[in-house]
């Protein structure tokens, strides 16, 4: 009796510090939002952009840091920044879009890194590219929250617009749909919540974020509403559980909820109803035995 | 109203009739390329038009600058009367369109793609009253595919992929609809069913534009046909503008041409030779200066 108890207010201790709760609660929110864009990104082949996005900004984070602004808004000009380098060279040159993004992201990434050793600041190198969310101070909560829920709220307003436009762009514009507008919106959306997901599991692991709960929703559903309805309970959960359970691994909070995330898309893809391989096997098995 | 059957009076608000007017249409791209120059063409209600050309002649850029995709660097576009932007805030043009421009693995439902044409209609958070969601019965009950609503999409055949987005159409209730090889990789059968259908919406006023590669059909159900090469080269009635001398010059040396000798068919003193001209689909046959054409089922 007495164990049981010390068992269970074991696992109740990381709710007893506020640190604590903090994370669990901006790791839930950040994921959740991540997981809702990675129903989209995923679709479109542009997965990777994710990833070369997360390690523009790093620049522009260090930045900020260093002069004391916002570290959003250094994120945002660094974002730009890479943006407008990508098509720049582009179409400057005859190199593929791969090897373009490629070479904007590592450099941007190169120059991050070497701005924080040069110009030691509050946040190390280390917790911009692995994330420290269970130091996490104040004011950057405020601004994680505030991202985070603004693009939770435009999402909920324009996802079956963005839909359309990711389906059928023709379709779409000839029904009046701004789809410029909207696909800028969505990168927008998409830079930002990256900014917020540094915090939680850093430049590294951000990609995991807006594409693995996607991923794996998509494994078990073929209507678009229910995909991001399972996407964002993944990204909740796993990020709100990963943030629990780092506690008891003392820190790597990101790679924790990137496991847990990757444990659920194995799970799926293997055990998935109707797109999972053993149903696949089932299904070929079965058509073979029709045809003898 | 050119069609008898227009009394049905089955297009909404039939008062402004469907047409299209491409006046002086020249489209340069961004880098320099001027895809169409000078294209002029007329079209009235209840008309089903092929548009006709090789790859790179502009039949997308002239559905492009119909659907104001593109801007023209001069003349302009008319739909109903309406300027381009105007007209697609009616919803008065819907895009069927082709088959390889579809993400078939993209998770969404028949049924989701066919309400899809209703989002025209409602709010800015695309809420389907009761009336959307009957339209969209409607509409799949039309072509045949209510068996199929709840199926992703990918899991269809060529033919029903075909029919949703012709649903889709349907649904939004476009008096223009505008079909981008509708016949690629389509059955007989679904040919015969969707050439069906585009009568029926003729015979309701609607205007339906058709580019197509498959020379042979057009006889079949087009009563006119814009032959395009950068320019357009001819317009009108397909018996008058489906010639074999104005397609040789729409194609150049790119269709395949057989020419049957007439004496050599036969023994009578009929002279007429048979031309066989095919741009890989079905050939179109020319005996005399005549088109082969299938017997209409509906006598039109």
């Amino acid at each position: 009796m007495d164990s049981e108890m010390s068992l269970l207010s074991q696992l109740l201790i990381p709710f007893e510090y506020s640190y604590m709760l903090k994370a669990m609660w901006v790791s839930a929110l950040v994921g959740g939002v991540c997981a809702f864009l990675s129903a989209y990104l995923m679709l479109k082949g542009w997965s990777l952009m994710g990833d070369a996005l997360a390690h523009s900004i790093v620049p522009g984070v260090a930045a900020a840091y260093i002069i004391g602004a916002p570290f959003a808004a250094g994120a945002f000009f660094a974002g730009i920044l890479a943006s407008v380098a990508m098509n720049f060279i582009k179409q400057k040159s005859r190199l593929r879009e791969d090897a373009v993004i490629g070479l904007v992201f590592t450099a941007l990434f190169a120059l991050g890194l070497l701005m924080a050793s040069i110009w030691p600041t509050s946040v190390s190198i280390q917790s911009i590219v692995l994330g420290n969310i269970l130091a996490i101070a104040d004011e950057d909560v405020v601004q994680v929250a505030i991202i985070a829920g603004v693009s939770l709220g435009i999402l909920l307003l324009v996802w079956k617009d963005l839909m359309v436009t990711f389906f059928d762009e023709n379709h779409a514009r000839s029904i009046g749909i701004r789809t410029t507008f909207l696909k800028g919106l969505f990168f927008t959306l998409l830079s930002a919540c990256t900014v917020a997901a540094l915090q939680t599991v850093g430049a590294c692991l951000v990609i995991a974020m807006v594409v693995t709960p996607g991923a794996t929703a998509y494994l078990l559903t073929d209507r678009f509403g229910r995909l991001i309805i399972i996407s964002v309970i993944l990204g909740v959960t796993t990020s709100f559980a990963g943030a629990y359970i780092s506690y008891f691994l003392d820190g790597a909070t990101g790679g924790v909820i990137v496991c847990l995330q990757t444990l659920l898309f194995l799970l799926a893809f293997f055990f998935a109803p109707k797109h999972g391989m053993l149903a696949s096997r089932r299904r070929q098995r079965v058509a073979i035995e029709a045809a003898a | 109203m050119t069609a008898p059957a227009a009394s049905i009076a089955a297009a909404p608000d039939a008062g402004l009739g469907a047409s299209i007017s491409v006046r002086d249409l020249n489209v340069t791209y961004p880098n320099g390329f001027t895809a169409v120059r000078d294209a002029s063409f007329d079209l009235d209600p209840g008309t089903i038009c092929a548009l006709v050309g090789i790859n790179g002649s502009g039949k997308s850029t002239i559905f492009k600058a119909i659907m104001g995709f593109v801007r023209p660097s001069a003349g302009e576009v008319r739909l109903c009367g309406l300027p381009v932007g105007e007209a697609l805030k009616r919803n008065i043009v819907a895009y069927v369109p082709q088959s390889e421009d579809v993400d078939w693995n993209f998770p969404v439902l028949v049924e989701t793609v066919v309400m899809m044409g209703r989002y025209g209609h409602m709010n800015f958070l695309r809420m389907p009253s009761r009336a959307d969601r009957y339209k969209v019965d409607e509409a799949l009950e039309r072509v045949g595919m209510t068996a199929y609503r709840t199926r992703q999409i990918g899991e269809l055949s060529g033919g029903q992929k075909k029919r949703v987005f012709l649903a889709r159409a349907l649904a939004q209730e476009g008096r223009i609809i505008l079909l981008d090889e509708p016949f690629t990789g389509v059955d007989v059968k679904t040919e015969a069913a969707i050439i069906g259908l585009l009568r029926e919406l003729r015979a309701s006023g609607h205007l339906m534009l058709v580019s197509t590669h498959n020379l042979g059909s057009v006889p079949d159900f087009c009563d006119h046909v814009v032959l395009l090469n950068r320019t357009v080269l001819a317009a009108g009635p397909t018996a008058a503008v489906f010639t074999q001398k104005n397609l040789e010059r729409a194609f150049g040396g790119v269709l395949r041409n057989f020419q049957l000798g007439g004496a050599a068919l036969h023994d009578d003193d009929d002279a007429r030779s048979v031309t066989v001209l095919t741009d890989d689909e079905r050939p179109l046959v020319i005996y005399g200066d005549k088109h082969s054409r299938r017997q209409d089922p509906d006598g039109q």
